[in-house]
């Protein structure tokens, strides 16, 4: 049971307020943002409490996302909830910031108004809510010359079009209705993996969790099938196909998925309702089908001057035709590092020294498989001991793997019928994420 | 917020409202609705606004109509009078053909909690339950239980009430669901919605046409069913089985939370439940949000009082990510130590130590108290560990090293050489109170193994005139005082200094007066001052007792799946630095288990000064046959592996039967007459103990048959030349007493301990065993023999047992 919502941006301005049972008083936002400042840390508790209410929130989008209730309810209901709630925002207007909250809000009140009725939530699905939602959304999209690179001469469809521009899934999904958008449907294979290495370059743990999510713009879909690779396997013993298998620990998919075809030819049978939906979950432990992506190979000593000399060559493990983008290693340094100086090998890196967080970060735009990277920071750290050298590691590393995914999970397929009227596209992305990759220094 | 202009804002905005021409087009009327909405959700009070905004209302623009009802709901407690003209509006819509307008109209009626509008709501409400769409009987069924709450003290109309019952058979899911959250509302007095066998039949074949959220209230509203046969039950369960392990979060805990309520009483069956959401609940874990992983971490916590070794095997998946928040982080380390074995110590502990290092200083004092717990069963590695810690030099690390070591080694006495070795130097880094409270503790008790602690206490009390911190004052006292008993030729002088400047200048009371009493104590001679100031160093039997005995399910199951243990005083406070340990380690438990008699008076007879008879007029049994005073005490400390080498020593001898005469240990059988004993909880029955100074060594889990306890003391009788140990072991099988009468009648008839059953002591146990079918025996070795302490120590026994037993009943 819910007694209010509200949505405060980071600064603390009010977005929403919304109270669903009037028990409670006007001040909750108030009281909210006093504990939430009063702390000191990087993120709040998820649960506070303040003279018997009780505060759940999340962060999506830079903004807080705030339940009022009671202590004896589910906190798993309403985080999902709250998170659902943020996606559905992001499903109507296309994306999810503090600009588009505000521009949105009547629409953000009437979705709250259906969604949750006397503090029970009523329904969150877009299928139902499309009937009842009546507010046109107000997107906001900067200008940008990319896109109008992508119309050709006299509007000639060009090459470039045949890649989805990263902002196609950032737009609200009810205007198709009006404005006769284009039908799309996108089908996202997303992988986030975790991964532990060893000082010695061992292995220590490799986790991936990946998910497949479909974003569907079509006006009219019933069915669509999604056919996954044929020696896809689920668990330590089955094997299937002749090929390398595709292994994953755990699956569970979306309730409204269709598996009557899954154990024999790995389809997925579904009808996607408008906007944004999880159509399976998997999980693989402690078994990557290749090498870890990123290598470390560190040298750190003392140098005559008392300087902290750190040389990192950093290798990317991935095939010479994929490339790892936005690439960001974290290396903690000694505390009171005073100033940094840098050999780098190619002039788009850059790197900098952070004192708040106490570590360098060296960052890379662009990392083709098979390169290898080197690094030279020279770190002055007045009363460096030798002790001090304990504190550089673990070197965390944050990166984009597009059109490539960990497990080697592909859609062999994706069917649509009844047989779309008009021009459709339909968009599979695939993309790998690092939840936390670390390696040991 | 106050709002600059807010006044400017409102007449503009009125003068724009009540323009002709913007309400004749439609789009500016809208316009300027909105941005009445966006100035009042942005906190300006536009309550003046009210009736213009009230005229808005009558319109065909289902949009505005939309904001306006937001607006409306939101002020309508200001003005009570001009919402009465709303109403007239709404009660239009009512009948509106289009559904959506009728629900909308209704769902806002009762949404402007007027008492004064009653009335008028019933009659559309009453339509509403009986409207063909389901989007209206949605909300009408719901609009009952917001009406019932505004008017709570009127009674319950049994007409609705019957017709919301007839409705929990409606083919809308949503409804049905709404119906028992109505329900639920309006018959809260009542105990809820009746939870009856044909409609848990129901709802259990409806849950799967809801949705996660009705799901979750169904089988939330279902907890309260008690099903009637064991074969029911079990159809229940497996009905329910796939949504144990559903991929939604929120289905899986309500499920288990069902599971756990429905099961009770088969505590087999919950633990099976438990191992079956693993896999959910660590995908959870793994899950995007990173609420919902704590979320998840925190119940996983739960789990594992139960059931310790269930994650034990996936000890990977709780290693932190490094860009995770703080509060994940410290959660992880929480659970990472419950997981710690053998085989992935090595592993667990270099994951650890590099979050020693983290940026975030309340992560690294995290990750060290969790080196420091695993220390007590791993303690090389982990002293090689904060040892290496404290060459970093940091003030922060350092500190919560210290205090690490110091809660190490009062529980493992063993690493005590390690640590007093790892000390000298560490005080110059060192700036946080807690943490020189922890090293003033450490020189004091180990003060004669660190040659350097004269020296470290010295720079202390050269700088105790602007010491700010009491604590540390009150430590730097004891820890010289206990310096000087150990080292008196190189502490002497500095110690004179410390008191005169605490005796004479300190203004602090506390501090004064404790220096005042060292002060006199050192006048009564110096056996006196060693008397009192040398505790104990250690405390082996929090040894024993880390592996926690697991703990039954019914324990936590309430506070599953609810907000608790999401909470921040949750988290175990024993990672939380305090004081000296000897004074907080059972601060907190025993005061909720024991009564004020016990630690009180009582113990004030029995405890180990001069002139304390250990006889208690209140232990009837062998009150006049003890005429010697008796002081118990724990020192020296006994190993558990030592315990059990003399008591399987003298357990072998016993059942040779020799020549029993010429042994110098006895052996004695008692029954206690204490029906709730085994019902204790450990740490109540444990702090009892200690209060007598008896040391229990090992429990079996309470509730669980036969329980047993095992427990040691030392004797000494102030007209007796040595002291004596005795071993002791509770047994309670819950078998009938005559069984336990023909044991004890063999074990003397074979054994003959001549001297210790006398006559007095058989009558007693009698006259306890044929009382009450639910006794204690108690089995006692003492060594060497001395059948007075034996005597005087089995009453002191009795006493605590009946003390704790009354207690519990």
């Amino acid at each position: 049971m819910i007694s209010q919502i509200f949505i405060l941006s980071s600064k603390g301005d009010h977005l929403i307020y919304k109270d669903f049972r009037g028990e409670s008083g006007d001040d909750a936002v108030g009281v909210f943002y006093e504990k939430v400042t009063a702390l000191t840390g990087d993120q709040p508790p998820v649960v506070m409490s303040h003279k018997g209410l009780h505060f759940v929130h999340v962060r999506q989008g830079g903004l807080y996302w705030v339940a009022t209730t009671t202590a004896d309810s589910s906190p798993f209901t309403i985080i999902e909830f709250l998170n659902r709630l943020s996606a559905l925002v992001k499903d109507y207007c296309g994306s999810l910031s503090e600009k588009s909250v505000q521009m949105n809000f009547a629409l953000i009140y009437e979705l709250l108004d259906e969604a949750v009725d006397y503090g029970y939530i009523q329904t969150t699905s877009s299928d139902v809510l499309k009937n009842f939602i009546q507010t046109e959304a107000v997107s906001s999209r900067p200008f940008s010359l990319f896109d109008l690179s992508n119309v050709g001469l006299f509007g000639a469809e060009t090459q470039q079009s045949k890649v989805a521009p990263s902002s196609a899934a950032t737009r609200p999904i009810q205007s198709s209705r009006e404005q006769g958008g284009k039908s799309e449907i996108f089908v996202d294979v997303i992988e986030r993996m975790s991964v532990v290495i060893g000082s010695n370059g061992m292995l220590m743990k490799a986790d991936v969790e990946g998910e497949i999510r479909v974003k569907c713009y079509l006006p009219n879909c019933s069915e669509m099938r999604i056919g996954l690779n044929e020696e896809f396997s689920i668990g330590k013993s089955q094997l299937r196909g002749y090929g390398a298998a595709v292994r994953v620990d755990e699956v569970s998919f979306h309730q409204m998925v269709q598996l009557d075809e899954f154990d024999s030819h790995r389809i997925l049978r579904l009808c996607p309702s408008q906007g944004e939906q999880m159509v399976m979950q998997y999980q693989l432990s402690d078994d990557l089908p290749s090498a870890p992506p990123f290598r470390l190979f560190p040298t750190i000593e003392r140098d005559s001057g008392g300087r902290l000399l750190m040389y990192l060559k950093l290798r990317c493990d991935l095939p010479p035709k994929s490339a790892a983008i936005n690439v960001a290693a974290t290396i903690p340094v000694p505390k009171g590092s005073l100033s940094l100086s840098q050999e780098l090998s190619s002039p788009d890196q850059s790197a900098e020294l952070k004192p708040q967080s106490r570590a360098v970060v060296w960052k890379i735009p662009r990392f083709t498989g098979g390169m290898q990277l080197s690094a030279l920071f020279k770190l002055e750290v007045p009363g460096l001991s030798s002790a001090s050298l304990l504190e550089v590691g673990p070197v965390g590393l944050s990166f984009e793997l597009p059109k490539l995914t960990a497990t080697g999970l592909q859609i062999r397929f994706l069917r649509l019928s009844p047989v779309q009227p008009g021009p459709s596209q339909r968009w599979v992305r695939y993309v790998t994420h690092s939840d936390s990759y670390t390696i040991r220094i | 917020m106050p709002y600059l202009g807010g006044e400017e804002t409102v007449r503009e905005l009125r003068r724009a409202l009540s323009n002709p021409n913007v309400q004749s087009d439609q789009l500016r009327y809208r316009n300027t609705i909105l941005k009445v909405i966006r100035a009042m959700s942005q906190g300006v009070d536009m309550s003046g606004l009210f009736s213009e905004m009230v005229k808005a209302c009558a319109t065909v623009d289902v949009v505005q109509k939309k904001l306006v009802y937001v607006f409306l709901c939101s002020y309508a407690a200001l003005n009570p009078e001009l919402s009465l003209l709303v109403i007239n509006t709404l009660r239009k819509d009512c009948q509106d053909p289009n559904p959506m307008v009728r629900s909308l109209a209704l769902r806002n009626m009762t949404n402007l909690r007027l008492p004064s509008l009653v009335e008028y709501v019933e009659q559309p409400l009453t339509a509403g339950l009986r409207d063909r769409a389901a989007c209206v009987r949605r909300v009408a069924v719901l609009g009952w239980a917001k009406l019932h709450n505004l008017q709570a003290s009127s009674e319950i109309d049994a007409a609705v009430v019957n017709e919301l019952y007839s409705l929990l058979r409606d083919p809308d899911p949503v409804v049905m669901v709404n119906c028992l959250r109505a329900l639920e509302e309006i018959l809260k007095d009542e105990g809820g919605v009746a939870i009856n066998k044909p409609i848990t039949h129901h709802l259990l074949n409806r849950l799967k046409e809801c949705d996660i959220w009705g799901q979750c209230q169904v089988l939330r509203v279902l907890q309260r069913y008690r099903p009637q046969s064991e074969d029911e039950l079990f159809d229940i369960l497996s009905l329910l089985d796939a949504s144990l392990v559903s991929p939604h979060p929120p289905i899986m805990a309500a499920t288990l939370s069902l599971f756990l309520s429905l099961c009770s009483g088969q505590p087999a069956v919950s633990l099976a439940a438990l191992e079956r959401v693993r896999g959910p609940l660590l995908a959870a874990c793994g899950s995007g949000s990173r609420e919902m992983r704590f979320t998840a971490l925190c119940h996983i916590q739960l789990l594992l009082r139960s059931i310790p070794g269930l994650m034990g095997a996936h000890y990977k998946r709780f290693f932190c990510g490094y860009a995770e928040p703080a509060y994940i982080k410290q959660r992880k380390m929480q659970v990472l130590v419950e997981l710690v074995n053998d085989e992935n110590v090595a592993m667990l502990l270099d994951e650890l130590k590099g979050y020693c290092t983290d940026v975030n200083a309340e992560t690294a004092q995290a990750a060290i108290t969790a080196i420091g717990r695993i220390g007590r069963s791993y303690s090389d590695r982990c002293l090689e560990i904060l040892t290496g810690l404290l060459g970093l030099k940091q003030d922060h690390i350092t500190s919560a090293v210290v205090q690490t070591m110091r809660d190490l080694v009062w529980v493992c006495p063993q690493c005590s050489d390690t640590v007093c070795f790892a000390l000298e130097g560490c005080e110059e880094t060192l700036q946080d109170s807690q943490g020189r409270q922890a090293l003033l503790w450490l020189l004091g008790v180990y003060g004669e193994r660190v040659s350097s602690a004269p020296y470290t206490l010295e720079v202390f009390i050269d700088g105790v005139r602007s010491e700010a911190s009491l604590g540390v004052k009150m430590e730097l006292l004891t820890a010289t005082m206990r310096l000087f008993l150990c080292r008196p030729a190189e502490t002497q002088d500095m110690l004179g200094r410390l008191l005169h400047y605490c005796i004479e200048e300190e203004t602090d009371m506390c501090v004064r007066d404790q220096a005042l009493l060292y002060y006199r104590l050192l006048h009564c001679g110096i056996e006196e001052t060693r008397k009192v100031l040398q505790g104990r160093r250690s405390d082996p039997s929090l040894g024993v007792l880390i592996g926690r005995p697991a703990e039954p399910v019914s324990q936590w199951a309430r506070s599953f799946n609810t907000l608790e243990p999401l909470r921040q005083g949750s988290i175990e406070t024993e990672s939380v630095s305090r004081g000296s340990p000897e004074h907080t380690m059972f601060d907190p438990k025993p005061n909720a288990d024991l009564s004020n008699t016990l630690d009180c008076s009582r113990i004030e007879k029995v405890h180990s000064d001069g002139d304390g008879r250990c006889s208690d007029s209140s232990a009837d049994i062998l009150a006049s046959s003890v005429a010697a005073p008796l002081s118990l005490s724990l020192f020296p400390a006994l190993s558990p592996e030592e315990f059990e080498r003399l008591w399987l020593q003298q357990l072998a001898l016993h059942a040779e039967q020799g020549e029993a005469g010429e042994e110098d240990f006895v052996w004695m059988e008692e029954c206690v007459r204490c029906p709730t004993i085994p019902r204790c909880s450990p740490q109540s029955l444990q702090a009892a103990m200690q209060l007598v100074n008896i040391q229990t060594l090992a429990f079996t889990p309470p509730q669980t048959l036969p329980w047993r306890v095992y427990l040691y003391t030392h004797t000494c009788l102030d007209d007796a030349p040595h002291s004596t140990l005795i071993l002791g072991e509770l047994l309670y099988t819950g078998e009938e007493p005559q069984k336990a009468e023909v044991h004890k009648g063999s074990a003397d008839g074979g054994v003959g301990v001549e001297g210790i059953e006398d006559e007095q002591a058989r009558q007693g146990m009698e006259a306890t065993a044929d009382g009450g079918q639910e006794a204690v025996k108690v089995t006692l070795r003492q060594q060497p023999r001395d059948d007075k302490a034996l005597k005087g120590f089995l009453s002191i026994l009795t006493t605590v047992l009946h003390t704790l037993s009354s207690e519990r009943a």
